[in-house]
């Protein structure tokens, strides 16, 4: 190949050392930012091609494409960080549409002083995360902005996957009569991340659902129920997704309140907080909307899934013109699940 | 903002304050408007503040009385009368 | 979670509901007000208007302090933000009123403003004491619940010589709005308009103040009150007791909530709420106009952390939107739904009156949790 090795003064210090602006300047302390960190933890053959855009291989069937910002903050969190809930949330993308994900970009945005220590924390967290779910992250951008510009690091992924002609997965196909199903409980996520913001305390720690769910996406798509919808209700938690699906699909629904898998310690929180989980960010989860014949086939497959042990049919599809999404209380009573409306809580995504 | 909670007493810390527990989940609070609180107490948190202890004999009588108004609901055991 | 979930019980709603429908008498209605708006979340939260009967009419009153806050007073405080350069401390609830000229706190925060939501007047006292060169001003609203914890932050910052904080004052207190909204009723009623039948007592205010101060409703008025808890179950109890005094003509003041409320209330709260502050003699409510005795001030022993001496900001009174049926819904005489703009205009997402910004206002409430029932 004939790569004439550069002769760099000192390794980067990983332990002590702080990122700087000329990290983003293109220059050698850039290339040597990304040799000695990023792909040495991300390591695979299309970024050893070391050119600025991965040549891929061809793919078999048709291209999703999908892309995520995130700007979680802490950083660091009970179940995870920045790094890995970057690589799940664009696989999950990738994979709510049916497809198989293959390949991954990562940029990130830089404070300038931002330790490095926790620079290699998140990338090799991130490393993993790609490892562990088979997906391959193949090109990359670093900026550096001046301190108090940033606030630590900014990560943006996309990810590409393919899916074949005959998976037909979409918000508009939800159809009066088919069930919601729910692949476990909500709020982990959004409560674990505002817990440490709020120092709380837990005798069972509450611990973020950050996962890749594209197995269990493959193995429902594998179990033969006819599936219309699949999505991952992350910020404005799940009365949100199910909103947006309403609207796409111009139905409206009912959920059965009792039926909603919540965590013991996510509700108690949510009560300290004054907060209702229904609206609280998740990371892990999906929702699915199905035929009816085919939810409780479904929901076994669902279940002998690690992922979704705790996954429920939550409520069905209706008939409605102004697309309510409704539910019965725990109660009795009726209420609707509305929008979330612009509550100001903390950057939790 | 009319939020509050019946959460127990697990710890006294520094300053009046005290470390209560609802459901497993824990936080700090300030202890300045009530007095003669002990460990194992039930109080009512608001904004950061025990507001006044929470009576358990009164909560017993309270959902005594509605299990019982359930029984005068369900008129099987006493014979049948609608 | 313990004294909560016994509290939601399912089953135990359905029976309540039963005897409501039981005992209600068809052939009359009965019009309750609740003034919590605790309450009024709780009644629209858990769908209760569907386990009673159609004689039963539960009417939403002013007990929500976001919603009675006149826009003149958010005002000053995003004066503070904007113009003095403060640290304003807040609890959520007030972050989106809308105010004059098309701004709210959270919009002056937007623009610059150094505006910061806390849990607890504890939080603001943190603020204060790592900031010792920044001026920092506590937004102090809500009713007697509320007031006790101001009062406690307010001694501590002058036994520790906060010399940096200060808050702007805007608690009120309930009995004299409850006589407001009575005065009026009375004339109502009076002259062929529609009365109130009973009134289901606040939770948590009456924790503080205890069941004493209504019994002059029950008195001069011949109101039932019934003071009743904060969940559901307790909800639904009260509007049975309510229910069992207006069918034997009585008037009482009655307690749902004997694990937290006593006659005489919290007196080690009230005594430090006393110590610190004192009556103003008049002060404008949103929806019920000037009330005289019905708000508190610092005394002038802490007049050094009255942000409105400190800062020389000016109470300047601002009408509402002309469209705007806050007032008529606060006082319980029109509902949400009646409003020209309900829905329309005026959204959570853009909330001309307050009645729509609180999740516990009226408007809010029917809007995100009941609205399905007009449409169907």
């Amino acid at each position: 190949m004939g790569n004439i090795k550069p002769n760099y003064i000192r390794p980067l210090d990983l332990s002590r050392g702080r990122v700087e602006m000329s990290h983003g300047s293109g220059g050698r302390a850039m290339a040597q930012l990304i040799a000695e960190l990023f792909a040495a933890a991300f390591d695979n053959v299309y970024l050893a091609q070391g050119n600025d855009g991965a040549l891929l291989p061809k793919a078999e069937g048709n291209l999703v494409m999908s892309c995520d910002s995130h700007v979680v903050s802490p950083l660091f969190f009970a179940g995870g960080d920045i790094g890995c809930l970057s690589v799940h949330g664009t696989i999950n993308d990738v994979a709510m549409m049916g497809a198989r994900p293959l390949y991954l970009s990562a940029s990130f945005i830089l404070e300038e002083g931002f330790p490095l220590a926790d620079l290699k924390r998140i990338v090799d967290s991130m490393a993993n995360a790609a490892r562990e779910a088979g997906v391959s992250i193949v090109t990359g951008d670093t900026k550096v902005v001046e301190r108090g510009k940033g606030d630590g690091v900014f990560i943006t992924t996309t990810g590409v996957g393919v899916v074949s002609d005959n998976i037909i997965l979409s918000g508009n196909l939800a159809r009066p009569g088919d069930k919601i199903l729910l692949s476990g409980t909500i709020g982990d996520h959004g409560m674990a991340v505002l817990a440490q913001r709020e120092n709380l305390s837990f005798d069972a720690p509450i611990v973020s659902d950050t996962a890749a769910l594209h197995g269990l996406v493959a193995a429902m798509l594998h179990s033969g129920a006819q599936l219309r919808v699949l999505r991952d209700p992350t910020r404005g938690g799940l009365a949100t997704t199910l909103n947006e699906i309403a609207q796409q699909s111009g139905v409206g629904m009912m959920l059965q309140e009792a039926a909603i898998p919540v965590n013991k310690t996510v509700e108690a929180a949510c009560e300290f907080l004054g907060l209702d989980p229904l609206y609280v960010a998740n990371e892990g989860k999906l929702v699915a909307i199905c035929a009816p014949q085919d939810a409780e086939s479904l929901l076994g497959v669902m279940r002998a899934h690690p992922l979704a042990r705790d996954a429920a049919i939550i409520g069905e599809v209706l008939e409605d013109a102004h697309g309510f999404v409704q539910m019965v209380t725990r109660l009795g009573g009726r209420r609707i699940v509305d929008w979330l409306a612009g509550e100001p809580l903390p950057r939790i995504c | 903002m009319c939020l509050a909670i019946p959460a127990c007493i697990e710890k006294f810390t520094a300053q009046g304050n005290a470390v209560v527990n609802l459901g497993g989940v824990r936080k700090e609070i300030s202890l300045a408007l009530v007095e003669d609180v002990e460990l194992g107490d039930y109080v009512i948190v608001h904004a950061g503040y025990a507001l006044q202890k929470l009576d358990q004999e009164e909560a017993r009588c309270t959902l005594e009385m509605f299990a019982r108004m359930s029984e005068m609901n369900n008129p099987q055991a006493d014979g049948g009368a609608p | 979670m313990k004294y909560v979930d016994e509290f939601r019980d399912g089953t135990l709603a359905g029976n309540i509901a039963a005897n409501i429908a039981r005992e209600a008498d068809t052939r009359r209605s009965y019009r309750l007000m609740e003034f919590c708006g605790g309450h009024t979340h709780a009644i629209s939260r858990y769908g209760l208007a569907d386990l009673l009967p159609p004689s039963v009419r539960m009417i939403h009153g002013p007990g929500c302090p976001v919603c009675v806050l006149p826009i003149g007073r958010v005002d000053q405080a995003i004066r503070l933000a904007l113009e003095h350069d403060v640290i304003l401390c807040t609890y959520a609830d007030t972050l989106r009123v809308p105010a004059s000229h098309n701004l709210s706190l959270m919009r002056a925060k937007s623009s610059g403003a150094d505006i910061r939501m806390v849990y607890s007047t504890q939080d603001a006292l943190k603020i204060a004491r790592a900031y010792p060169d920044r001026e920092v001003v506590f937004f102090a609203i809500g009713f007697e619940t509320t007031t006790p914890p101001t009062a406690v932050a307010v001694k501590q910052a002058a036994v520790e010589g906060l010399r940096n904080f200060s808050i702007l004052c805007n608690h009120v207190l309930t009995p004299p709005a409850m006589h407001a909204i009575l005065d009026v009723k009375t004339t109502g009623a009076a002259q062929g308009g529609v009365g109130l039948n009973g009134f289901i007592g606040p939770a948590h205010v009456s924790i503080l103040i205890g069941s004493k101060p209504y019994e002059v409703f029950a008195g001069d008025y011949r109101k039932p009150v019934v003071i009743a808890g904060f969940e559901p179950l307790d909800v639904m109890h009260a509007i049975l007791m309510l229910i069992r005094q207006v069918n034997e003509g009585r008037a009482e003041v009655e307690n749902e909530f004997t694990r937290a409320v006593t006659r005489e209330g919290n007196p080690k709260a009230q005594a430090i709420v006393a110590e610190v502050f004192e009556l103003r003699e008049m002060f404008e409510w949103r929806g019920l106009g000037s009330l005289s005795g019905s708000a508190l001030k610092l005394r002038p022993s802490f007049a050094a952390f009255d942000a409105e001496l400190k800062f020389k900001i000016d109470y300047v009174a601002v009408p509402d939107n002309k469209a705007c049926e806050c007032a008529a819904i606060l006082r319980g005489e029109k509902r949400p739904q009646e409003c020209r703009i309900f829905g329309k205009v005026c959204t959570p997402e853009n909330p001309i009156g307050s009645c729509m910004v609180s999740s516990e206002g009226a408007c809010a409430a029917h809007y995100s949790y009941g609205r399905f029932r007009e449409a169907s």
